[in-house]
């Protein structure tokens, strides 16, 4: 006899039917979420299919040629943006969390201050970090409409949501582990940064990624930063200019030419993959340093 | 060694790996020849950025040490950085205005304006319509204002026979879209919604070409390869009906569906070689590409005019 149905008979309410109905509207409620991804993708699939080719990857975009038109520059736009993204928003994302988490004074006012802020910053439309970033990074900095603008803006827009999952991650590992720690001599940073931390990495990665995965599929602040719609090199460096992949498939949507519609769903296509690529790595590091107390 | 650590390096491949991919290729770049940048950068209009992606393709497969790079954030976003010296040339589907010629002023950008094409949209009808030849803007309005509730031929002239009015048009993300609400209804972007809006031409062409009464706009050229399928409307804007052609939209007497698109270039990034042999390359296959883009080409006068104002200032630019 299953939990559930003990804990009824012993409360001595609920009905098998009730009981099925709610089951029901749980289970229906999760087929919307997976059924509206099935027919995204199956339709985007079978559109792309006459294109979903190594010529997306090995060619340059074509205004001239939608037939041989490919999505290089984007594709490698988008892995430079996003390896910045996260070279410069994971470790800042994560050491804030540390400190707040783990160093802060719990409950003070300034402490409270701060945390009201960054909830509210995981919750500012994109655009406005694109005016941010085209105010200070572009012009204040002068960095221009290049690689390194793109990705500190966007890392701007998901250290929040690293933030808040960080401090989620930490504040599941258990008390007596610090206690521990701290009982056989060693110092708070010590205790932070090889017991807290390390089991706090499963949860560390699955936010990241989904961090990241938003920043990936961003177009609004890039067409603000100065995101390119037609260019046939690969970025060079963080100076470079760049496309991005979202941008890519909404330029070649909006052209009248039937070629282009399916160009832009095959890179759809690219694009989920490159998600599926991160979230697989999310899983695979969350599997490898998952602790069990 | 900690778990932390472990975990860091074996990480740290995917994103090594992720650098390299992306850092093989990217190898091309050389500043151009003759001591240039090596780099243009064009932006503005997205109804001209056709002819200057076309432009840019063409010569960087000639030209291949020269990267040029064209966005599309709009003729008033792109003459914001244009001004600020942030890029080379401005792409723009209507004259600079005098705000931006003021702030192009402030920051010493001189720039000329250079013609590259005509943009014409037509107003079609199905082949078997013999009541309607010429509307006026003011009917045009009121088809496709915002609040129209218009269904029926002889809601817009009681003359016309009672027939249903369905209607096709660009999709609203389309630069069409935004230059003939722009031009008919008063306000970019402003537009009734219940009609049949696709980003591809042909589903227009044949929504029209199926229903007796359908009307529906797109760009000329488009209208002259489907001549045998459909009808172009003419257009009444208070000087009496002018029908859609290469002449009268050349010559400004089809309006208000026809303008000229512009490219601005900076005298001073004129001064760069590279720049110069692109603007060169622009000017004198300027036909070719305008054809391309489906756009009517500048008449041959216009076009020696442009190839001769080009040198001029090249001698201005000093290069």
């Amino acid at each position: 006899m299953s939990h559930l149905q003990l804990t009824n008979q012993l409360a001595g309410k609920g009905t098998p039917l009730r009981d099925r109905i709610f089951m029901w509207l749980l289970f229906l409620s999760l087929a919307i979420g997976v059924f509206t991804l099935a027919v995204l993708l199956t339709y985007v699939t079978i559109k792309g299919w006459p294109r979903l080719d190594i010529r997306l990857f090995t060619n340059m975009p074509s205004v001239r040629d939608p037939e041989n038109a490919g999505a290089q520059s984007a594709i490698t736009g988008s892995i430079w943006v996003i390896s910045f993204t996260a070279l410069v928003a994971l470790p800042t994302g994560v050491m804030a969390a540390l400190y707040l988490e783990e160093f802060a004074r719990p409950n003070s006012r300034s402490q409270r201050f701060i945390e009201v802020n960054i909830q509210n910053l995981a919750a500012v439309p994109s655009i406005v970090y694109g005016i941010l970033g085209l105010a200070v990074f572009a012009r204040a900095l002068a960095l221009g409409q290049s690689v390194i603008t793109a990705a500190l803006t966007l890392a701007l827009l998901v250290l929040p949501v690293i933030i808040i999952s960080t401090r989620e991650a930490l504040r599941a590992v258990p008390r007596n582990i610090r206690d521990g720690s701290l009982a056989l001599g060693a110092t708070e940073w010590q205790t932070a940064y090889r017991q807290t931390l390390p089991a706090a990495i499963p949860g560390i990665a699955t936010g990241t990624i989904l961090a990241l995965s938003r920043a990936i599929g961003e177009a609004a602040p890039l067409l603000l930063l100065g995101a390119v719609s037609f260019i046939t090199f690969n970025p060079d460096g963080v100076l470079s200019d760049y496309t991005t992949l979202p941008i890519q498939i909404f330029n070649w949507t909006k052209d009248s030419r039937e070629e282009f519609q399916v160009l832009a769903a095959a890179t759809i296509v690219v694009l989920l993959l490159i998600l599926l690529a991160m979230n697989f790595v999310a899983i695979w590091i969350r599997n490898k340093t998952q602790k069990r107390w | 060694m900690s778990q932390l650590k472990r975990t860091l390096l074996a990480a740290s491949p995917v994103l090594v790996a992720a650098l390299l991919l992306s850092a093989c290729g990217g190898s091309n770049n050389s500043s151009g020849e003759d001591g240039g940048s090596g780099q243009i950068r064009i932006d503005g209009s997205s109804t001209v950025y056709p002819l200057s992606a076309i432009a840019a393709e063409d010569f960087q497969i000639a030209n291949p040490g020269i990267q040029v790079t064209v966005g599309s954030s709009g003729t008033g976003g792109g003459f914001e950085k244009f001004c600020r010296g942030e890029t080379d040339a401005n792409d723009a589907s209507r004259p600079i205005k005098d705000s931006e010629i003021q702030e192009c002023a402030d920051n010493g950008i001189e720039y000329a304006q250079l013609t590259v094409a005509i943009d014409a949209l037509t107003v079609v009808v199905n082949k078997e319509n013999d009541f309607a030849n010429c509307l006026t803007t003011d009917q045009l309005a009121a088809i496709w204002g915002p609040d129209s509730t218009v269904s029926n031929w002889n809601e817009v002239d009681p003359s016309f026979p009672d027939e249903p009015l369905p209607l096709f048009g660009p999709g609203t993300d389309s630069g069409t879209f935004d230059y003939f609400t722009d031009v008919i209804n008063g306000e970019e972007g402003v537009s009734r919604t219940d009609f049949t809006p696709s980003e591809d031409d042909n589903v227009i062409v044949q929504g029209v070409a199926g229903s007796k009464g359908g009307l529906g706009y797109f760009g000329y050229t488009y209208f002259e390869e489907n001549t045998d399928r459909l009808k172009a409307l003419e257009i009444d804007s208070g000087a009496g009906c002018v029908a859609p052609s290469a002449d009268t939209a050349r010559d400004g007497s089809y309006t208000p569906l026809s303008r000229p698109l512009f490219v601005y270039p900076s005298v001073q990034s004129l001064a760069d070689p590279n720049v110069a042999e692109f603007f060169q390359f622009y000017v004198d296959n300027d036909v070719e590409i305008a054809k391309a883009a489906l756009y009517i080409p500048l008449s041959d006068a216009a076009q020696e005019q442009l190839v001769t104002d080009f040198a001029a200032l090249l001698n201005q630019a000093g290069s």
